[in-house]
């Protein structure tokens, strides 16, 4: 290490009761390893026999790519003929060189072959990203034995079966290994399991006794053996198998089995020989393929297209049945055709084959109801906007130096949809560091500085003040004025004090130490003596700095300590008792030095604590306690745990500080903060000595019952204690996580908090981030104990499950107040039960109707379980957030996976479809790009189909006048263009840069946001009124343009209008209607949309003038058509002029109407920043403002207005009284 | 955003600061456009613009509508039906076969009476319902390559079945368009006088100069086993074959109009007129209308009534919606 650190060297396997017991391998012996299941070989140190087979397993390097280079054409081609709309322009281009075809072979073929390779670039680009990806992880480094005791660095992927290798402090495991040895002598070592399971407490794994000695790089000169064991499986807590190390067999379980992507911790180095590689290994067999998503906007677009099949197909057999009777009845008269000598498709002796002909005709070409060019638009433009969210400066962090990413683009409008959010906790919503911050000791609080959520509280109530004090002072106060004058007073001296407060700790807000952010004079330099009850703040202190299991280093640059403990929490208890003066400087195998320094200006004493017995920390116990002797002799049980496990356990006069402690509790849960009680009973030598016997008995005791005995002889000891006080440790949330979820509550979401950790800490974190908060009901659901799950079967577990679930909804379901809150805690075990069929839609249920939903202690399957039953139990759209492996299944379950970038493991990320860096990017990703994105989308797929009906209807309607015969009015260049040029930048750049509100109205109203998940944009009634639009533009467009021109000369010099003239009148005005229209759809108009729309329209007279201008030879009857023809005639572009506005006029109507008289939200706030409101007309606004976010029962906001609903409740209660007692 | 406001999550082991320039090299660079600050203009539908668009929509629409319809009204136009007078009365009830026929007279003679003065130019037109010219069989059957130059006469792939005469010679012009050339004639006398109807100009000048070409006479036409209609003029190239030129352009629907020629000289009102008309050309199979129409036309073209009506319906209909938001304004505002 960089700094030297020096450590005690022990035998840390000591300190444990509990969490590292022996393994009994002399008792068992080896595993028997018959069958199927159990075929892997693993020789260890000696690869090269692994090179052939069968003993040749998979190479270490991973994959995550959808193709690679000789899979991508066929796959990516048959991803893209997937969509049933292709598939039918690719038919149609099959025929299209027929003389069935109505149009050229090359303009179907040519936009096909445009559409396709754009979609297939993209998804080329996308995956050659992951391959980047996967060259990053699989280039990592790791130091490998080469032969003859020489170790050297070789990259992840070169790393083989039975190499042996060293990982070093803070590294990942290349592969699953089998742990050797590690640099404690006792071959322990402590691994990091955040991306497996989310656990963030350090697991212990120790190695096999005859291991041992391998401890340097020598060692592994001659080092052979051979491992037989299971094959690869996804189960991560088991392994089966056995190494043959010389000429003993020893039975290997999960304890030497160092998993891949872990991290070891606490340690500096262990060696370890790979067994499982690359994909073999459990965290790669855990990890499922990322399904592909699609948006439900997607999802719902198929249906539309379904239906304009259906159209489609309907016109289509319209005009074969009316061509084939035409054919068959009439044209036999029409002499000037020939019908004699007519070929099959136009025979009227066989009107029937004519007849199924046709309808291949017709089919193609009424193809233009279905937008070739919509999917390819589509991709542009989420592309684009993925870029966008990419750039966006906002949600990049300066700290990490990571910008947001869209891994997928598909996905960008279902961002503005999401109604359920699915958290981690640890890494996502916390940075996992604890910050000492306030304790309690003898009834007295101590500690000055605010927690996170008390700050965020309090900014919020300052605000809230002055709009909140307009309402109060409309209260009725008939007489006593001055009185409620004085109570607003009052409660405006409240809030400038916690402004003050607020003020002041931001400024001194540089937390030099880590762990430590403490401050209050009273008790710091050694200011604790002069407190009253000194001798309890000494035990305060002392049981901070004795009961633990970790280790000091010290670091000779600084000369100070530091410490590695197992969970973080415990740093900062010593960290905060170092700087209390009680300096944890050494352990041994028996004793714990303490530096103490008892006066302002002594020396500090070095005192010894003798450690006679150890009952460290397990989830079952919630409590730790250590039994020492110290220097003077006496024998002290020191306990540490979770409040209402100690509180059980106090004796009667060690209840002392039990109320006012209490108290400071709940003050400390309420500002978010995790708690422990602290506790000690002083024990009598005999006492002791008699219990200790028995427990030394028990712990070398073999048999199955042995676990269940220590823990009962435990519980004998930790009873009668004495209260001392209780710890306030802040679980540092992540910067603007607090603010975060109080905008995206006010926008409607919830958010469901799923964490591996116990259900304290998610409880606590819960209060941190105001997803709960003191006066919401807390519907725990719990098993009953679990040592009655054997007897009574699990029937009567359900059935308690049950019966918790029936009562919490039904006194929802009684609950009258409407600003009553709800929340759900239930915990892994149970929701295994609740999770199953029968039970999991009233366990839905009663969720929904909960203002927030925490999940503790549950496995990454069960997350990703929990996504589904959300995902598919409600119906709506679920967004899952999670850093760490364990959330993988949860992210690719969920519809919409983010991951939390920035940290090291990248398996989140990799499943992710967005990552950003922080938590709090989340808002801006969803209020802001989301809320873009869905209504882009939404608009831009609904204009899309209008144009095309607007468009492909009026050559149906031709067909219908030409006798069904499958002649167009247009040109075969004007239709080859329509989609793909002159009308596909508009539309493009109403997907990409269109704006309802700006950014910063989006994060002030995050309301608006709701119209995502109501989906207002996309409902069949909107996209059936835009195609009821498109069939109104068509019958306009089409029948103005007949009338008008049928017969009459149009121009001063008598000509009438022929096809081409026809034709060209109508397509001016379809591109001038379609182009009004989005105009008028727009609300945002940069020069880029200017310059398209505009630019479209004009770029169709451009390409008239210069198709015009080329050979007749190509141009046909369209040669000079705009210059000669048109273009002199007044009347075509007065044709033109009123077939635009009267295709425009019903929707200019409508939309003034529905702004006048039925705004949506959006309009209004546009209107507002319109008249500049905001700036003149403050109450309003704030009013406005304050609407958005009535409905809200989670967020510090929500914490807020149910404070001030108690303070007016109060208010009111006095007024009352005081208009009774003196009446008027 | 502040570089360093880290949060105390420093104090750390690691280094945190890092050096900055690699940790900022993957930050996006600020432009206007990445984040979507373009300085954009955003039109609201405020009351005030709705009423002034519906407003300025009828104030110009009524006058344009109006406009179109006093030019439609100084149109004067002289329809005469003439395919059921024409057949004569013992043909009545078979009269494909008067028009088949080779030997029946086909002159037919009417006279009629000019209602208004006509100005000159006096446009003649023929007019055919029921006739299909946008069937898209007929439409295809024609060889643009033959019709512009001479030595694409044997391009007749597309003119099936009128491409090459029985004994595979090619056809010029090919194709149904052109053996189905339209051939009643007119001759109409004023005061016993016969008036000139001129057949130059009659088509676009680029079809006459680039489509059909100066050097390619007609070959062969007509002399199929079936004969269509008109018989062209073998000695003059198809760019001077103005009937044919305006016959080729397919009319867009099966009532369509097209130019015969023009008459130079006014005509006085209530002068009658005498036509002589060469009554050829067969719709009585299909139960097609023949009108000859005198047309005279303004900036708008021929009579077209319709344009100002509907003119002035939306400019009515606009001006209708400004006064309604108006009065919600005014009674009922948000």
């Amino acid at each position: 290490m960089a700094h030297g650190r020096i450590r005690a060297r022990i035998r840390r396997s000591n300190l444990y009761t509990f969490a590292c017991l022996r393994p009994r391998t002399t008792e068992e012996g080896a595993h028997s390893l018959e069958g199927p299941g159990f075929s892997r070989t693993v020789h260890c140190n000696q690869p090269h026999l692994h090179e052939k087979k069968p003993l040749h397993y998979c190479k270490n390097n991973i994959s995550t790519t959808k193709y690679n280079v000789i899979s991508f054409l066929p796959k990516a081609l048959f991803e893209q003929f997937r969509r049933v709309a292709n598939i039918y322009f690719l038919l149609a281009a099959c025929v299209s060189a027929s003389p069935i075809s109505p149009f050229t072979p090359v303009s179907m073929i040519a936009p096909l072959v445009f559409v396709v390779g754009l979609s297939m670039a993209k998804e080329a680009l996308e995956d050659w990203r992951r391959f980047l990806q996967d060259v990053k992880v699989n280039r990592r480094k790791v130091t490998v034995h080469k032969g003859d005791g020489v170790f050297d660095l070789k990259a992840w992927q070169k790393i083989r079966v039975g190499d042996v290798v060293k990982v070093e402090k803070d590294q990942f495991f290349p592969a699953d290994l089998l742990l050797l040895s590690s640099s404690y002598d006792d071959g322990i070592c402590y691994v990091e399991t955040m991306n497996l399971d989310g656990e963030t407490n350090l697991k212990v794994k120790r190695s096999l006794e005859v291991t041992l000695p391998l401890d340097n790089d020598d060692a592994f000169k001659d080092f052979t053996g051979k491992i037989q064991c299971e094959d690869p499986n996804p189960n991560l807590y088991t392994f089966v198998g056995n190494i043959e190390y010389e000429r003993q067999v020893f039975p290997i379980d999960p304890t030497q089995i160092l998993l891949r992507d872990s991290k070891l911790r606490n340690t500096d180095h262990v060696y370890g020989v790979v067994i499982f590689t690359g994909h073999d290994s459990k965290v790669m067999q855990n990890s499922t393929k990322s399904p592909s998503k699609r948006s439900r906007i997607e999802k719902k677009m198929d249906y539309i297209i379904y239906l304009l099949f259906t159209v489609l197909i309907l016109i289509s057999m319209i005009s074969s049945i009316g061509f084939a009777i035409k054919t068959k009845f009439q044209t036999p008269d029409w002499w000037y055709l020939q019908p004699k000598e007519a070929e099959y498709q136009y025979n009227p002796n066989n009107a029937a084959l004519a007849g199924m002909s046709h309808l291949v005709t017709a089919l193609i070409l009424y193809g233009y109801l279905i937008p070739i060019s919509l999917y390819v638009s589509i991709e542009v433009v989420k592309v684009l906007q993925a870029r966008f969210i990419n750039k966006d400066l906002q949600m990049f962090d300066e700290e990490t130096g990571t910008p947001a990413n869209a891994r997928t683009s598909n996905l960008n409008e279902e961002l503005g949809q999401v109604d359920t959010i699915l958290s981690d906790k640890t890494g996502t919503l916390t940075c996992n560091q604890m910050d000492f911050l306030k304790c309690s000791i003898a009834g007295t609080a101590y500690g000055v500085r605010s927690s996170e959520v008390e700050l965020a509280a309090a900014k919020q109530m300052a605000s809230d003040f002055e709009e909140q004090e307009s309402d109060l002072s409309n209260f009725p106060m008939p007489k006593n004025k001055a009185r409620g004058l004085s109570e607003n007073n009052r409660m405006g001296g409240e809030i400038e004090m916690e402004r003050v407060v607020t003020s002041k700790s931001d400024e001194n807000k540089k937390p030099a130490i880590k762990g430590f952010n403490f401050d209050d004079n009273r008790i710091m330099n050694c200011h604790w003596l002069e407190e009253a009850n000194s001798d309890v703040h000494l035990m305060f202190f002392r049981i901070l700095a004795v009961c633990h299991t970790a280790i000091p280093e010290l670091n000779e640059e600084t000369g100070r300590f530091t410490y590695e403990a197992e969970s973080p929490d415990e740093g900062a208890f010593l960290a905060a008792a170092r700087e209390f003066g009680f300096e944890f400087c050494k352990r041994n195998q028996s004793s714990i030095f303490i530096r103490e320094r008892l006066s302002y200006s002594g020396q500090p004493v070095e005192r010894e604590y003798k450690i006679l017995n150890l009952l460290d920390f397990t989830s079952k116990r919630k409590r730790m306690s250590v039994v020492v002797r110290d220097e003077d002799g006496n024998i002290l049980l020191m306990c540490k745990g979770a409040d209402s496990i100690i509180f059980d356990r106090l004796s009667k006069n060690g209840k002392t500080y039990f109320e006012a402690t209490t108290r400071h509790l709940n003050e400390y849960g309420e500002s978010g903060l995790r708690t422990l009680a602290l506790a000690y009973r002083k024990l009598e030598e005999q006492e002791y000595s008699a219990w200790n016997n028995e427990f030394q008995k028990a712990k070398v005791a073999v048999g199955s019952d042995r676990e269940e005995t220590l823990e009962q002889l435990s519980d004998v000891m930790e009873r009668e204690l004495i209260l001392v006080g209780a710890t306030a440790v802040e679980d540092k949330l992540q910067k603007g996580v607090p603010q975060c979820i109080d905008k995206l509550a006010q926008a409607g979401l919830k958010l469901w908090v799923l964490t591996g950790d116990k259900m304290e800490t998610a409880i606590n974190i819960g209060f941190a981030c105001s997803l709960l908060r003191q006066g919401m009901t807390q519907i725990c659901i719990t098993t009953m104990n679990s040592d009655s799950l054997t007897n009574n079967g699990k029937e009567a577990i359900r059935e308690h499950i049950l019966n918790q679930i029936t009562n919490a909804s039904r006194t929802i379901k009684l609950e009258k107040d409407p600003h009553a809150a709800f929340a759900l805690i239930i915990d892994g075990k149970t929701l295994t039960y609740t999770l199953e069929d029968d039970m999991k839609h009233q366990f839905l249920g009663l969720a929904v109707e909960c203002a927030s939903v925490i999940c503790c202690r549950v496995s990454p399957k069960q997350k990703a379980l929990v996504t589904r039953l959300v995902k598919e139990g409600t119906g709506k759209t679920t967004l899952a957030i999670g850093d760490g492996a364990n959330d993988v299944g949860m992210i690719q379950e969920a519809d919409i996976g983010v991951g939390i970038s920035g940290v090291e493991g990248m398996q989140a990320v990799m499943a992710s479809d967005f990552s950003i860096a922080q938590f709090r990017f989340l808002e801006r990703l969803l209020v802001v790009h989301g809320h873009w994105c869905y209504k882009r989308i939404a608009q831009m797929i609904c204009y899309f189909f209008y144009k095309n009906i607007a468009f492909g209807l009026t050559i149906f309607y031709f067909e219908a006048f030409t006798g069904f015969s499958g002649q167009s009015v247009y040109d075969d260049w004007y239709m080859l263009l329509f989609n793909v040029v002159l009308t596909a930048l508009p539309v493009i750049s109403l997907g990409v840069f269109e704006q309802d509100v700006s950014s910063e109205v989006c994060l002030q109203f995050p309301a608006l946001y709701q119209q995502g998940p109501k989906n207002l944009f996309f409902d069949w009634y909107r996209i059936l009124g835009w195609m009821g639009n498109g069939l109104y533009s068509s019958l306009i467009i089409f029948f103005l343009n007949v009338i008008i021109f049928y017969d009459q000369a149009f121009r001063a010099n008598g000509q009438t209008a022929d096809m081409a003239a026809v034709g060209t009148t109508m397509f001016t005005c379809i591109i001038w209607a379609v182009n009004l229209q989005i105009a008028l759809t727009m609300n945002h108009f940069t020069w880029i949309q200017h310059l398209f729309v505009w630019g479209s329209v004009t770029s169709w007279y451009l390409f008239l003038l210069l198709y015009g201008m080329i050979s007749p030879y190509y141009s046909k009857n369209a040669y000079q058509i705009l210059v000669e023809a048109l273009g002199p005639a007044p009347l075509y572009w007065i044709a033109t002029i009123l077939v635009t506005v009267t295709c425009n006029l019903p929707y200019l109507t409508h939309i003034s109407f529905q702004r006048c008289f039925s705004p949506m939200d959006h309009h209004i706030l546009q209107e507002i920043k319109y008249y500049k409101k905001d700036i003149e007309d403050q109450n309003m606004w704030t009013r406005e403002s304050s609407k958005a976010r009535q409905e809200t029962k989670i967020g510090f906001t929500a914490r807020v207005e149910a404070k001030i609903r108690q303070l007016k409740g109060r208010l009111q209660k006095k007024q009352s009284s005081i208009g009774a007692l003196s009446p008027s | 955003m502040p570089p360093e406001t880290s949060t105390s999550s420093a104090g750390g082991k690691e280094g945190s600061s890092g050096p900055s320039s690699k940790k900022n090299s993957k930050k996006p660079k600020y432009s206007k456009f990445s984040q979507q600050e373009l300085p954009a203009w955003k039109p609201i539908l405020t009351p005030g613009w709705v009423i002034s668009i519906f407003a300025f929509t009828g104030i110009i629409f009524i006058p344009i509508g109006l406009a179109s319809l006093y030019a439609s009204e100084k149109v004067v136009e002289l329809p005469f039906q003439y395919d059921q007078k024409c057949i004569p009365s013992e043909y009545s009830n078979n009269a494909e076969a008067y028009i088949k026929s080779t030997t029946t007279n086909k002159t037919c003679t009417a006279t009629f009476k000019v209602e208004k003065t006509m100005k000159s130019p006096i446009y003649v037109y023929y007019q055919l319902t029921n006739y299909f010219q946008n069937h898209r069989r007929y439409v295809k059957s024609k060889s643009e390559d033959q019709l512009r130059q001479k030595s694409a006469e044997e391009d007749t792939d597309d003119c099936k079945p009128e491409a090459r005469t029985p004994d595979g010679q090619p056809i010029v012009p090919c194709g149904l368009i052109a053996w189905s050339l339209f051939n009643d004639t007119y001759k109409i006398k004023v005061k016993g006088k016969h008036l000139k109807i001129s057949k130059k100009n009659i088509a676009w000048q680029s079809d006459q100069t680039k489509k059909f070409g100066s050097d390619v006479y007609p070959k062969n036409f007509q002399a199929g086993g079936l004969i269509g209609g008109a018989k062209l003029n073998e000695s003059i190239p198809l760019s001077g074959q103005e009937d044919l030129i305006v016959w080729m352009r397919t009319a867009a629907l099966s009532t369509f109009r097209k130019l015969y020629g023009k008459i130079e000289t006014d005509l006085e009102a209530n002068e009658e007129l005498s036509l002589v008309i060469e009554n050829n050309y067969n719709t009585y199979s299909f139960g097609g209308k023949k009108t000859l129409v005198l047309s005279t036309a303004t900036w708008i073209g021929g009579k077209n009534d319709f344009l100002g009506l509907a003119y002035i319906f939306i400019g009515g209909l606009s001006l209708f919606f400004a006064v309604c938001f108006l009065l919600m304004y005014l009674f009922k505002p948000r």
